[in-house]
């Protein structure tokens, strides 16, 4: 592989580890926290297969940067304006419905996503998606009933899921935004193309949304910037807390 | 002979053989149950709050996951528990509320707090280890749903186990300041974990007639002996000091001799005045609280399902 392919492929694998990790960190937060017992480890289930996700995709940079590096290092040794999730994954979970509607709008885009990656020319990229994808569908479910449940179910639950998608709408361009690395790589077949799921995944939530009770804003906005390392204020809180340990004590083995 | 239900029942338990939800049970049999595995369920649903304290923060990406596995199966144990003491028609909202109230007690230990990383692995290792000895003498318990709980219940603890005793075993082989973490963590953890085979056995409550009826197989001073004689040579394996100086080998006994335990500290914090009491209550209340306007919308939409479809 050529040198540009090689950090190309290294900012792209850890764009896609940090979405990962920063949404499994947020969900566990829900661990003991949860509406009922029943869902409370449901939520743990997800946020699990993520940060599983997460030091797949981490282990796989640590390979490609070759500086011995490992992925224990990519997650707890770089600041906040190096992490590259995307901004959707790092906001708080202002309440369950907000929790949800979050999940649920991602969950229909790494569907979409995973199935394309599914058949990347990179094989190692294509073998975590075929994993990964089995999850999501999974994920999809859950969070699709509940946006139907929620959506229908009470007056209340109804306004709190309204205004959770309401708030969250803007930060959802970002995810059809690709980045230089990812236009290289999808070149060779490599990345997948985020603008042309745009298309597919505004269909699926107009028809969910419908079912629901639940509508898509009218005014279009957007937040962008996370690929870039402009944050939200909330991201520094979450790292600080999760990689006190590692801050503290640096090279210890736990 | 007679075939009344006290017959039966009587003849079930000397037999040795399980009693079923639908079977004829006596009135306090039931009740003592619902005590017991109640308890038993809050405690396994309270005890993710101190280990979920450091899911947000473990060291390491291996550790994240294996502690949120580790703390999401202490809920399916939970739901398990709760699932066969509904088989003895408590609801879930009353033993909700039995927790909330102070009514419903849970294991003492979860009162303290996990103030390092290396409570998470001394919790694993002793609390789950304590449990695990309370637990393999509950597989025989007389009540079917309480039995096949336990059973499977058992599986998985031995796996908590492993993992804290394994973050003990990192620890303990690291630097200075990681061998004190540990070393700290084993002193407070010890005798709460000591306590939680509950009262000496001429002090105890409920233990006779649990122990007539097969509910409960083995005395509490018999179980936490277990647990010590099991627990020294782990201790030593870690290379770690002896949390208390009257821990000694006694040869004629077969058992190791230790010290008094501090029963005004247990009841002090049984009763409320833990370090943590208040604290886990609150969490637990406010999860459940922050979660009813959830609950509510799935009633009204299944509600809405069936009178659509009745109609």
């Amino acid at each position: 592989m050529n040198k540009i392919t090689n950090s190309a492929l290294y900012s792209y694998l850890l764009g896609m580890a940090d979405d990962a990790l920063i949404l499994g960190q947020r969900t566990s937060e829900w661990c003991s926290r949860g509406p009922f017992l029943e869902e409370d480890i449901a939520l743990s289930n997800v946020a699990l297969d993520y940060i599983g996700r997460a030091r797949m995709f981490y282990q796989y940079a640590a390979e490609v940067e070759g500086l011995g590096r490992t992925e224990d290092d990519l997650a707890y040794f770089r600041d906040e304006r190096d992490f590259s999730n995307l901004l959707i994954n790092e906001l708080p979970n202002f309440d369950f419905a907000f929790s949800i509607v979050r999940q649920y709008f991602l969950d229909v885009h790494a569907c979409l996503y995973l199935a394309q990656l599914t058949s990347s020319t990179d094989q190692r990229l294509s073998a975590v998606a075929c994993k990964a994808i089995k999850e999501s569908r999974y994920h999809l479910k859950r969070s699709q009933t509940w946006v139907l449940q929620l959506g229908q179910g009470s007056d209340e639950s109804q306004r709190r899921m309204q205004s959770a998608i309401d708030e969250l709408w803007g930060y959802t361009p970002e995810l059809f935004i690709m980045t230089e690395s990812e236009t290289a790589l999808l070149a060779q077949g490599i990345a997948v193309n985020r603008e042309d799921l745009l298309q597919d995944w505004t269909k699926s939530v107009m028809a969910d949304m419908k079912n629901s009770n639940l509508q898509i804003p009218d005014q279009q906005w957007k937040v962008i910037g996370g690929r870039e390392g402009e944050h939200s204020e909330h991201l520094g809180h979450l790292l600080s807390q999760m990689q006190i340990l590692q801050r503290s004590y640096p090279g210890l083995t736990w | 002979m007679s075939d009344s239900g006290q017959a039966i029942f009587d003849r079930r338990i000397e037999a040795e053989q399980k009693i079923e939800p639908k079977d004829w049970m006596p009135a306090d049999y039931r009740k003592n149950l619902i005590r017991q595995m109640s308890q038993h369920a809050h405690s396994e649903v309270i005890g993710m709050q101190p280990e979920g304290n450091w899911i947000s923060r473990a060291p390491t990406l291996k550790r994240k996951m294996v502690l949120l596995a580790k703390v999401q199966d202490e809920g399916g144990h939970g739901l398990y528990l709760y699932s066969a003491t509904e088989t003895l028609n408590a609801t879930r909202d009353e033993m909700n509320a039995a927790l909330h109230s102070g009514k419903a007690k849970y294991a003492s230990i979860f009162n303290y707090p996990a103030l390092s990383w290396a409570d998470v692995g001394a919790i694993g290792w002793l609390v789950d280890g304590a449990a695990i000895v309370n637990q393999i003498s509950l597989q025989g318990t007389s009540y079917g749903p309480y039995s096949r709980a336990m059973i499977r219940i058992c599986k998985e603890e031995s796996f908590h186990q492993r993992q804290g005793y394994e973050i003990m075993i990192a620890l303990a082989n690291g630097t200075p300041m990681q061998k004190a973490m540990a070393q700290d963590a084993l002193n407070r953890v010890w005798w709460p974990s000591l306590m939680m085979f509950g009262p000496h056995d001429s002090d105890s409550a409920h233990s006779g007639r649990s122990m007539q009826w097969k509910i409960k197989l083995r005395t509490n001073d018999d179980l936490r002996q277990s647990f010590i004689d099991q627990t020294v040579p782990q201790i030593k394996f870690l290379g770690l000091e002896l949390p208390d100086p009257d821990l000694k080998w006694n040869e004629e006994r077969g058992h190791y001799d230790f010290g008094d335990i501090d029963w005004d500290e247990f009841k002090r914090v049984i009763s409320g005045d833990g370090p943590c009491n208040r604290d886990r209550i609150r969490h637990h209340k406010k999860a459940h609280d922050d979660g009813q306007w959830v609950r509510d919308a799935l009633e009204a939409y299944h509600q809405k399902k069936a009178s659509a479809s009745a109609a």
